[in-house]
């Protein structure tokens, strides 16, 4: 009797599972679409962000596009083989200071878009696949449109983005000469300290919490 | 450029006989104290005389400048194709010439830029990236003073695209640096904005410049397309968590064995 109420328990969650895999799932590419395109009806509308307002910007991006971000993968690439010898305290201060630079760099940037079109191009992967890229163009006049593409990883039912690649150039993997260098000349530690002066000096404000 | 050459050469040369890679530095900058001085220079050049500049001129009304940049774009466009075909992209090649016919023509000398409204797509090649096509390697990295990043195959590249750049052929000098001087401001203008970005996420500007630079360039000479590594540091997601849940979400697919979106080469 009791090996067959576990049975049953074990279909059920299994059942539960699929029933929500299938439930949802958004394809990597409506992700992307869809949270740049809220992203950008908000920037659109909000005369602060135009004019420099970043702690709009941070607020904004904290919750709009953070929840599909995997910033421990994006630490773990920007470290990379140091990222072995760092502790799990470390590992989890490094991904929290890495997380603040990524969003203010990348807020701040926000507040420099002004009405470009992006271009979403079609998805090319297989239904299979739990690790793609979606591509997308930023038109620009004069120039060779700048290509951005967001590398995502499938986590259990959700994509959740670790790396992202302005003009062919990794945000990520683009730190990792530097951040070795600062392991080399003074351990993780250094590092992590690095990361907080840095931190500290773009947002006096932010560095307190 | 005559003299550019013979510098970057010496450099060269001297690198070589002083094997001068010190101990720690990145494997592909070995003259890099040199290069981080240039790196100085360029950004208190940039400072306080270039972004200067561009900053005025930014003030001018929009479809000047995309009126401007067009412009510059259009003329650039006969080397672009000269490349693509140089890199055995006859489509690309023959593409840029029919947007340099039709917007010196339709386009009113390339200030409007019909073709990307049809559907020619902008292209961006030049002679160090058909060189890296060609398998030529990078060199070493290089600072060259006011141009910026570089390398000694892109450095010793410019030479070509010089010679070959429709501004250059104005015989009269007063004209052609003005003109040129004005399209350096018109792509510096551009960048407004997009400059501080590399101040507020470098720990090291230089160095992140660097490594932005060697990206940057690999993408443009694969066209944005370039073949995916394995990325070796990845292996080991040691904390686990991400990769448990991803093997569990797609039991039986090998993430190494799985074709990764290596659209190789066009």
């Amino acid at each position: 009797m009791k090996r067959i109420t576990s049975l049953f328990a074990a279909l059920i969650v299994g059942l539960g599972i699929q029933f929500s895999a299938a439930a949802n799932t958004v394809a990597p590419d409506v992700l992307v679409k869809s949270v740049s395109d809220d992203v950008i009806a908000i920037v659109r509308q909000d005369k602060a962000i135009q004019s420099g307002d970043t702690r709009k910007a941070v607020d904004l991006v904290e919750t709009k596009v953070l929840p599909y971000f995997d910033f421990a993968h994006m630490t773990r690439l920007a470290v990379g083989k140091d990222w072995k010898q760092a502790s799990g305290d470390q590992k989890t201060i490094l991904t929290q200071e890495f997380k603040t630079l990524l969003v203010r760099t990348y807020s701040n940037a926000l507040t420099k878009y002004r009405n470009q079109q992006i271009d979403f191009e079609p998805l090319k992967a297989k239904p299979e696949e739990t690790d793609v890229i979606v591509r997308t163009k930023v038109r620009q006049p004069g120039a060779k449109p700048v290509q951005i593409d967001y590398n995502l990883e499938k986590q259990g039912d959700n994509w959740k983005v670790y790396d992202v690649l302005v003009a062919g150039v990794s945000l990520v993997t683009n730190y990792r000469d530097e951040f070795g260098q600062e392991v080399r000349a003074g351990g993780i530690d250094g590092l992590i300290k690095s990361l907080k002066d840095k931190n500290k000096q773009i947002d006096p404000a932010a560095a307190k919490k | 450029m005559a003299a550019g050459h013979s510098i970057l050469l010496a450099l060269g040369l001297a690198c070589t006989l002083a094997a001068c890679a010190g101990p720690g530095g990145h494997p592909k900058d070995p003259l890099e104290p040199m290069n981080r001085a240039t790196f100085r220079f360029n950004e208190t050049a940039d400072k306080y005389v270039v972004r200067p500049v561009a900053e005025v001129y930014d003030l001018a009304p929009l479809p000047v400048k995309t009126g401007v940049a067009n412009f510059f774009g259009n003329i650039g466009d006969v080397w672009i194709g000269v490349n693509n075909l140089l890199q055995g992209k006859v489509v690309d090649g023959l593409s840029d010439g029919g947007r340099f016919l039709l917007n010196s023509t339709v386009g009113l000398l390339g200030v409007f830029d019909v073709a990307t409204e049809i559907g020619l797509e902008k292209h961006d090649e030049d002679l160090g990236q058909t060189l890296g096509r060609w398998g030529v390697g990078d060199g070493p990295y290089v600072v060259l003073p006011l141009l910026g990043s570089s390398n000694v195959r892109d450095g010793l590249s410019l030479i070509g695209d010089f010679r070959f750049d429709p501004l250059m052929q104005l015989e009269d000098v007063g004209a052609r640096n003005s003109v040129s001087g004005l399209r350096l401001i018109s792509r510096r203008a551009a960048l407004l904005g997009a400059d501080t970005a590399a101040d507020e996420a470098a720990l090291d500007k230089y160095g992140y410049m660097r490594s932005f630079y060697m990206q940057y360039r690999r993408n443009q000479i694969y066209d944005g397309q370039p073949p995916r590594e394995k990325d070796p540091d990845d292996e080991d997601a040691d904390d686990g968590k991400s990769a448990t849940a991803t093997d569990a979400a797609a039991p039986g697919i090998d993430k190494s064995s799985s074709p990764d979106k290596k659209e190789n080469l066009e």
